[in-house]
């Protein structure tokens, strides 16, 4: 249980600072690089809610495949590689506001509803578990899903083409 | 543990999205604002779910996974319409992007 408490602590204080930087760096490839820490602490976070093959999925899905895409998109773009001054709009200190004020509102809200819950001891889910979910309640909604990646794909190239 | 530790911590994770969604300027970035905001939702789906029970938390896991890959579908059009912006105005700089203001 202690040892639990521990990795949740060191996880959640990489993620936290990792994520502060994502948006505050001023160096674009930097901000891809923070935001791979911040979704291996997420993987890390699925672990301990046992949660194995979603862990297995994020490490794969989004660090193997996203962040590389936003490397490219980068590169493409053809960002200014190094530090540079002109990231951020001039809406800052407003923008810390509604953040700070959407904290304080979410965690007082939480805190209301769910302040004493104890997690109970999980079972680990097993990707066959899961697997069986998927495919029989929600056989529907990952059809849908498919669909939807069908269409973004060939979006994705109609957009970009040159013609 | 606390089910709070883990709601708290996707709290911080949205709140600090919404804050490089408004502050920055750069469209890469603030579509990588837009990904720590789904991240948190899915720590949310997963925790409430291990919260409700064995059942719950393997449908909070489904829509953890749909919620994934509705991420990756977003990225590759968000990206794409990066590229077609840079290309048509040399500048991917979103203050720049006013075409439709009134």
């Amino acid at each position: 249980m202690v040892g639990e408490n521990i990795a949740f602590g060191i996880l959640a204080l990489v993620m936290g600072l990792s994520a502060i930087r994502v948006v505050t760096t001023k160096n674009v490839v930097h901000a891809a690089l923070y935001l791979v820490l911040v979704l291996a602490g997420v993987a890390g976070v699925f672990i301990l809610l046992a949660a194995e093959f979603l862990a297995i999925v994020q490490i794969l899905v989004y660090i193997g495949a996203i962040v590389v895409l936003f490397l490219f998109g980068i590169m493409l773009t053809r960002a200014p590689i190094g530090r540079v001054a002109d990231l951020d709009n001039n809406q800052r200190g407003l923008g810390a506001v509604v953040a700070l004020f959407l904290f304080g509102v979410l965690g007082w809200i939480l805190y209301d509803g769910f302040g004493e819950a104890r997690l109970p001891v999980r079972e680990v889910a097993r990707s066959g578990d899961v697997g069986v979910s998927i495919f029989s309640t929600f056989v529907i909604p990952f059809e849908v899903i498919s669909v939807l990646l069908l269409a973004a794909l060939v979006g994705a190239v109609v957009i970009a083409r040159r013609d | 543990m606390y089910l709070m530790q883990f709601l708290a911590l996707a709290g911080f994770l949205f709140c600090v999205g919404v804050y490089g969604v408004l502050a920055r300027k750069n469209a890469v970035l603030v579509l990588m604002s837009i990904e720590l905001i789904l991240n948190s939702v899915n720590i949310n789906l997963v925790a409430l779910g291990v919260y409700r029970g064995f059942d719950q938390a393997i449908v909070g896991q489904v829509f953890s996974l749909f919620v994934i890959a509705v991420a990756a579908a977003e990225v590759g059009i968000g990206l794409a319409i990066v590229l077609l912006i840079y290309r048509n105005r040399a500048s991917i700089d979103l203050s720049e992007a006013d075409l439709m203001k009134g």
